[in-house]
């Protein structure tokens, strides 16, 4: 497959172009410039999709040396009839809502407020996004130090502000409070990235547009409804892109807060997937597991780029 | 100053400002925190009320860099006055220095893993999109669309098959494994940076080039990259930042020899838990850096993390 495209790359490449030029052909260039990108991408991620297909109609177990046995769809029948898969779901679904809802309304408000250009905005704005940048396995084990009851940062702020004991909560040991710590560590981390795309959407509106629009005499409500808000939405859908792809991959932050605890709470899918995989070696079942996670990302991503295209036409 | 409808009033941009920086001062607590916990006595990082005010110390430090031993009072008599501050600090628990811990090590492996799989990725990255962007590739859109795709897998789905692959190998815990694994996965975003940067670049000085007698390399090299270095040197960055960060193939892959930082800071203990003072130095050491190339990149990093989607 690969042979072929390039071939054919090689040969678009018009003959007149290759010999006017000294050295090597445009399409020995092109050829030489593109095929080791394209074989490391095939042998790390094309070739083990592939493995991992073959593998999830099998049993099996990487750690044992038995022999292999192909059994058919069970493994996908097993898993979608299993209740934690959907426990597991559940909880994916509640964190990727929460994130994406909570980051795109504070994302979106302080881009807006941003675009007031007060004096030193890009300073700041450079401070917000810090927490972006940073290992999220390194800083998600140092939140549970801030959300320990009693000595804990987060606690003491909490408690200081609404009266209540700082030791008679712990927001990472607690049913009903652990979806809602990592909720709050990933809007943290990831509210400057909605941030920045906001405020490069708000940045590229004309300001024609507005001087128009008050010449028309419309109010300044009016004008955040009916300018502002369309002329972002492709911006912010986009955000919304992103933030949805990475968190249902999520995996190193919540690892580390929770470890998927208290019970199964926070056991998003990357986690479920990761104990079947490598601490109980299921392996047959967890790659059937994982294509079922591809299936999902590539469908729910597509048919959202054609949402997200069908807003940039208009 | 010409008069503008669209300029805020200046009450609005005071407003903006104050709710802008109180949300940026929130925003810093947490980081503010693990820097000041480095600095401070075990004693003093588990107190209640959480401490702002408090005597600095580099025990943290020293215990981050080094494994101790407790030792009966009587030896550590026999020793004599302790020599050096790192000896100070350690003696006042009853304890010596065995020998330096395993984070020094870890970190190492992070530069190593880091920079080797930034270099690979930026150098192939540069010169498929230097393809891309010059020659009539056919199904371009579609390479660079699968190129962007393999971004989107989960990382714990496509380590079962590479955990696999690696066995045979013989690459599970090596560098070279880590920085052609990590080198694969920052080539979608090397690729379509560095893509974009380069289309940026007018065709017409390579055209001028070419008729001037250069080769094809010539133009690259000589007129093509000065032009993308800005580009190419913060693609590089970002590639940099992630391999630094990434843990769950090295969690999954590494446990020895070519472990790195991320997954071994949360494994340093002390007496009874986490020592967090040592934790939080380990993790200052690792984060600054990328905090200060943050700030250097503060221009292209839009475009970074959205893989050049969104240019400002």
């Amino acid at each position: 497959m690969v042979t072929s495209t390039l071939e054919r790359a090689a040969e678009a490449t018009p003959p007149g172009a290759a010999r006017r030029i000294k050295g090597l052909s445009d399409r020995a260039i092109a050829w030489i410039f593109v095929a080791p990108s394209i074989f490391l991408l095939l042998a790390v991620n094309i070739f083990p999709l592939i493995w991992t297909i073959n593998l999830s109609f099998t049993n099996f177990k990487a750690n044992r040396n038995r022999e292999v046995e192909y059994i058919g769809l069970r493994n996908y029948e097993r898993i979608l009839t299993d209740a934690d898969t959907w426990a597991t779901m559940q909880a994916t679904a509640h964190f990727l809502f929460w994130t994406i809802a909570v980051q795109v309304l504070i994302g979106f408000t302080l881009a807006y407020l941003i675009n007031k250009k007060f004096k030193g905005n890009d300073m700041w704005t450079t401070i917000i996004v810090l927490p972006m940048m940073l290992s999220p396995a390194v800083v998600g084990n140092f939140w549970t130090f801030l959300y320990q009851p009693q000595i804990g940062l987060f606690n003491y702020v909490v408690a200081f502000f609404t009266g209540a004991d700082a030791s008679s909560f712990s927001m990472i040991g607690e049913v009903a409070l652990a979806p809602w710590a990592i909720v709050i560590v990933d809007t943290w981390m990831w509210t400057p990235f909605v941030m920045l795309i906001c405020l490069a959407g708000l940045r590229s509106i004309p300001e024609s547009i507005y001087e128009a629009a008050e010449c028309d005499r419309a109010s300044k409500w009016r004008q955040f409804w009916t300018i502002t808000i369309p002329m972002v939405l492709p911006f912010l859908m986009l955000a919304v892109l992103f933030r949805g792809i990475e968190n249902f991959k999520m995996f190193d932050l919540v690892v580390q807060l929770t470890g998927g605890g208290p019970g199964n709470t926070t056991t998003l899918t990357s986690i479920d997937l990761k104990r079947e995989a490598f601490e109980k070696w299921r392996t047959g079942y967890a790659s059937a597991y994982a294509v079922i996670l591809f299936v999902t990302v590539f469908g729910l991503a597509s048919i959202y780029v054609k949402a997200l295209n069908k807003v940039k036409e208009r | 100053m010409t008069y503008s409808v669209t300029e805020p009033s200046d009450r609005q941009k005071w407003i903006a400002g104050f709710l802008v920086i109180g949300y940026a001062l929130i925003t810093l607590m947490p980081l503010l925190w693990i820097i000041a916990t480095g600095f401070k006595s075990p004693a003093d990082a588990i107190a209640y009320p959480p401490k702002v005010l408090f005597e600095p110390t580099l025990e943290g430090y020293v215990n981050l860099f080094t494994t101790r031993t407790r030792v009966t009072e009587e030896t550590l008599a026999s020793l004599g006055e302790p020599t050096t501050w790192y000896d100070r600090i350690v003696r006042q628990y009853d304890m010596i220095i065995a020998g330096p811990s395993r984070y020094g090590e870890r970190f190492l492996n992070s530069v190593i893993i880091g920079f080797g799989s930034t270099f690979l990725s930026v150098f192939l990255g540069t010169i498929a999109a230097y393809a891309f962007s010059r020659f009539r590739v056919p199904l371009k859109d579609d390479l660079l669309f699968f190129i962007l795709s393999t971004r989107m897998m989960p990382p714990i789905a496509v380590a079962i098959p590479i955990f696999l692959m690696f066995r045979q190998l013989g690459l599970n815990d090596t560098h070279a494994g880590m920085i052609l694994l990590y080198t694969a996965v920052n080539l979608s975003l090397s690729v379509w940076l560095i893509h974009g940067f380069i289309e940026e670049i007018p065709i017409e000085y390579e055209e001028a080039a070419l008729i001037d007698g250069y080769t094809r390399f010539q133009a690259f090299y000589k007129v093509v990259l000065p032009q993308a270095a800005t580009g190419i040197a913060s693609t590089a960055i970002f590639c940099l930042i992630f391999a630094w960060n990434e843990y769950a193939f090295a969690v999954l892959l590494t446990s020895g020899t070519a472990q790195t930082a991320p997954p071994f800071i949360p494994t340093i203990i002390g007496v009874g838990g986490q020592d967090w003072p040592a934790v939080a130095a380990g993790a200052t050491i690792f984060l600054v850096p990328v905090m200060v190339f943050t700030i250097l990149l503060r221009k292209h990093l839009l475009r970074g993390i959205t893989f050049g989607a969104v240019r400002k």
